[in-house]
């Protein structure tokens, strides 16, 4: 009896013990995520990063500046000249509400940090809240030992941290947050069968919807998750109060936000859930029915209602079927479309073809972002069937989906990484568990206590892969090489590990597993290695590949280190130096960075909304000079700004994205077309290439007095010497090129004086060699 | 044929009967409140088709706010259902409280939406 209490509260205090621990590890995990994406800020300074981080730092300023009203309200016409955009209802506010709650709060208590400060460091305090929300997810399904290690490895999973780098101030960063404090929640309500948690998801699930598009994957993954767990007869009360409350307080939730609206009612993306929401409720009644009849009873029912329900069935389908395909697309739109359909958008719509993001991934680019994990995944996957739970099987259909669509667009994989975290995160925290308690079964003085749970073991094994990472991050890189060698037959460990284990647990419950010692012991350190190189890569990948803010550029030469600081010295020219209202035409990847920094407006920007604006500006970059000065001048531009990296070696230039604009303008306006500007199927730019690219806009504002820098024109990113050396303009003329050439602005030549009969002439012509409609109709304005 | 069958549906609706009968009196009232929250939005919906659903946010605020109270229902009466294993150690004063919250939240978000 007295053994039996000491025993007992010994428990207690173990576990007492194990939770004041894990609270520090969490805490520690939390820093850990926090301070390993202060490299952009160390290496470069704190600065905004990218372009969709700009518009949404200027929308940040706009929202703390007038307050929340006039922001729902906000016609914005910077952009998109002469159309104009409605921000309220055309961003997803999520983010920028955050950030401007977070600086208010700060502010009010009289911390006072600038807007800009608030933005550069809203992602990786998401991070630390995203690795906690990791824990709680993986906790559910498999344990506290489990989600501590798959903590840890969201901290600094590399694909992450590219798009919540201290700077990166983009949707992504609180919405990988809340997507998984959804699924945590979605999944805490199946287990505990609680209308509070549905209530908390439902809540936590606008906050998603709030904060990106990408909540589209929740609301098909949990109706998918529930008609899994029908099929399988795994139907319980749970599953229904788990679903149904937030199909109903979701959708409403999600119509509440204006970029949504009705859109969460009436595009397929939605329909899925619906339709499970329908087949929930039959099988919830038949469940019902089922309890209360008797078996012979049921029976007859069935038949009844098998016989009467087919009929229904097929009306509903049907009308449901034509209502569906009624709209061209099906309803879908064309980001889904093209997630379904890998090929849809380069068939149908380039622009979305064109973003990089928007690309499949190649393979090395899935070692670059989850590293170790990748190998870990499968033996996760294999953990969890055993034995398989809701929760668990919601885990395995999360990383089956997210494989699917992360193969799909290479963004995507920033939704497949903390699946990969938390699969990893069981496979460790199993193979741990069974190889210390291996260990400790064979330890002569402590075989007594070898029966404690999992949790505090593989805490404490997270503990010391922390340890272990912190000397081998100071040793230089250079043992890396070495490692990858040693991951193959690490991972291998792992696999056989999980497999061991599976052949064990399937063998009985209570006994233990017993690993000779010393394998167990040589499997615990190859495992700890492996979470070191991990680490040593996460931290590689922070520092050097994933913190470049690319408005700032570096490059390492013999001669020591380079920086570009082109971008910023344009836009402050275009500030200082021309007026308020001059518009400013570029290619849409610079819209949101012009209006953002440089204050002016500007044709076209990354919100790609309107697709015959973006090939019209397209049109005239690919157009001859006088043709595209047409264009521009009816759009009123007055500077057109083009990026060169051919001096440099900047590789994302105008010239490499030409073909983009030539394609989307092609697409609008058929006298564009492709083949005119390859020779051969082949995009060159020297002596071989056609005379429409050596006549073209972009070509010429890209290589007017190029020629000049060193005699010959090489292009150092095209690696060739350019074919058109000695350019002309006649209707632009240069104004402003950047220190490193990487910004050239131009300005419009204003019409010449004098000459009704010289610009009739003009008119005439153009309108015959640019079957632009538009240039023509408006054209007549500025003179008459 | 039609006959027997005729002949099933009776006895099914007769055990039907019976079983329901024994159902505890707080359980049928529930079931009365799903039943008509259910009626209000089949009204609804009749009254969009045949008038049209301009308002749609309004329409749409009136039926999932009849299906969301009837869903809700529901899942309280899951709850309290004394027969349901799973919910033994959930007291029905916490079910009914978690209830509430959900209603308060749901009502919220309709008034927001109502326009």
């Amino acid at each position: 009896m007295a053994a039996a209490a000491e025993t007992s509260s010994d428990r207690t205090l173990r576990s007492a013990f194990g939770s004041v621990l894990s609270f520090f590890i969490l805490l520690l995990i939390g820093v850990l995520a926090f301070s390993i994406r202060l490299f952009s800020v160390i290496k470069y300074e704190s600065v905004i990063h990218e372009f969709d981080p700009y518009f949404n730092y200027r929308v940040t300023q706009f929202l703390t500046k007038n307050g929340i009203y006039d922001f729902w309200n906000w016609f914005d016409d910077r952009t998109w000249y002469p159309l104009g955009r409605v921000i309220g209802g055309t961003v997803y506010p999520g983010l920028t509400l955050t950030a401007g709650t977070l600086w208010r709060i700060l502010n009010s208590l009289n911390i006072p940090l600038s807007v800009e400060t608030v933005c550069v460091f809203t992602a990786p305090i998401f991070s630390a809240f995203a690795s906690w929300a990791a824990y709680l997810l993986t906790k559910e399904v498999k344990g506290a030992g489990a989600g501590l290690t798959a903590a840890v490895l969201l901290a600094m999973v590399p694909s992450y941290i590219s798009r919540s780098v201290a700077g990166s101030y983009d949707n992504e960063a609180v919405a990988i947050f809340a997507l998984i404090i959804t699924f945590y929640l979605y999944i805490k309500t199946l287990n505990t069968g609680s209308l509070f948690y549905a209530t908390l998801n439902a809540i936590a699930y606008f906050y998603m919807v709030c904060s990106w598009g990408g909540y589209t994957f929740i609301i098909n993954l949990i109706p998918m998750h529930v008609l899994l767990c029908i099929v399988t007869g795994r139907y319980s009360s749970r599953l229904y109060i788990a679903y149904a409350p937030l199909v109903v307080l979701g959708t409403l939730l999600a119509s509440l936000v204006p970029v949504v609206g009705f859109n969460a009612v009436l595009t397929s993306e939605h329909f899925a859930s619906f339709l499970v929401f329908i087949i929930i409720h039959v099988v919830a009644l038949v469940y019902y029915i089922k309890g209360i009849l008797s078996a012979k009873m049921f029976k007859v029912a069935v038949t009844l209602v098998v016989s009467i329900g087919l009929v229904v069935c097929c009306a509903v389908i049907a009308v449901l079927i034509a209502l569906v395909a009624s709209s061209p697309t099906m309803g879908w739109s064309g980001r889904s479309l093209s997630l379904l359909d890998p090929t849809y958008a380069s068939k149908y719509i380039p622009i979305i073809a064109s973003v990089s993001e928007h690309q499949p991934p190649t393979w090395p680019s899935y070692f670059m972002d989850i590293n170790v994990l990748a190998f870990l995944v499968p033996a996760g996957i294999i953990a969890c069937f055993l034995p398989l739970s809701d929760a668990s099987s919601f885990a395995v259909l999360y990383i089956v989906t997210s494989v699917y669509f992360s193969g799909v667009m290479v963004r995507l994989m920033l939704v497949f990484a903390p699946a990969a975290c938390i699969m990893s995160g069981i496979a460790l925290s199993q193979a741990f568990d069974v190889f210390t308690r291996s260990i400790k079964f064979q330890l002569p003085g402590i075989s007594g206590k070898s029966d404690f749970d999992g949790g505090d073991t593989s805490s404490s094994s997270v503990v010391a892969e922390n340890d272990a990472a912190k000397p081998d991050k100071s040793e230089e890189t250079l043992k890396e090489r070495p490692s990858r060698k040693n991951k193959k037959k690490e991972k291998e460990q792992v696999e056989k590990a999980s497999v061991e284990k599976t052949s064990t647990k399937s063998k009985k419950e209570k006994r233990l597993l017993v690993l000779p010692l010393e394998a167990s012991v040589i499997a615990l350190l190859l495992l700890v290695f492996l979470g070191s190189f991990y680490v040593v890569h996460c931290v590689w990948a922070a520092a050097e590949a994933y913190s470049a803010p690319s408005i700032v550029l570096t490059s390492h030469s013999h001669d020591g280190l380079h920086v570009f600081d082109d971008f910023r010295e344009a836009y402050a020219w275009l500030r200082h130096n021309t007026e308020v209202d001059d518009k400013v035409a570029s290619w849409w990847d610079y819209g949101y960075q012009t209006t953002a920094m440089a204050n002016r407006t500007v044709i076209v920007d990354n919100n790609t909304w309107n697709n015959t604006h973006i090939a019209t500006v397209g049109t005239a970059m690919s157009s001859p000079e006088k043709a595209a000065w047409e264009i521009f001048n009816s759009l009123d531009v007055k500077y057109v700004l083009v990026v060169f990296g051919g001096l440099v070696g900047y590789p994302s230039d105008d010239i490499n994205k030409f073909l983009w604009m030539v394609r989307i303008g092609g697409g609008v306006f058929p006298h564009i077309k492709e083949p005119d500007y390859l020779r051969d199927g082949q995009y060159r730019i020297d002596s071989q290439a056609t005379p429409t690219m050596l006549n073209c806009l972009m070509y010429k504002l890209s290589y007017y007095r190029f020629v000049d820098v060193d005699g010959k024109g090489f292009d150092r990113v095209r690696r060739t010497e350019i074919g058109k050396k000695y350019i002309k303009l006649t209707h632009f003329e240069e104004v402003f090129t950047t220190h490193h050439w990487m910004v050239r602005i131009y300005k419009l030549k204003p019409p010449r004086n004098r000459i009704r009969g010289k610009t009739k002439k003009s008119k005439t012509k153009t309108s015959a060699t640019s079957s632009s409609r538009k240039s023509v109709a408006r054209k007549k304005n500025p003179w008459h | 044929m039609a006959r027997s069958t005729s002949r099933d549906a009776e006895a099914l609706f007769h055990s039907l009967r019976s079983a329901y009968v024994a159902t505890p009196s707080s359980l049928k009232i529930i079931d009365l409140y799903v039943g008509f929250a259910v009626f209000t939005a089949v009204i609804q919906v009749v009254y969009m088709a045949v008038v049209g659903s301009f308002p749609f946010n309004s329409f749409l605020s009136g039926v999932l706010s009849c299906v969301g109270t009837a869903v809700l229902a529901v899942c309280l009466r899951i709850q309290v259902n004394k027969e349901n294993k799973e919910f033994k150690d959930l007291p029905p004063e916490r079910a009914f409280a978690d209830f509430v919250l959900c209603n308060l939240v749901l009502h919220l978000v309709i008034m927001n939406f109502l326009g």
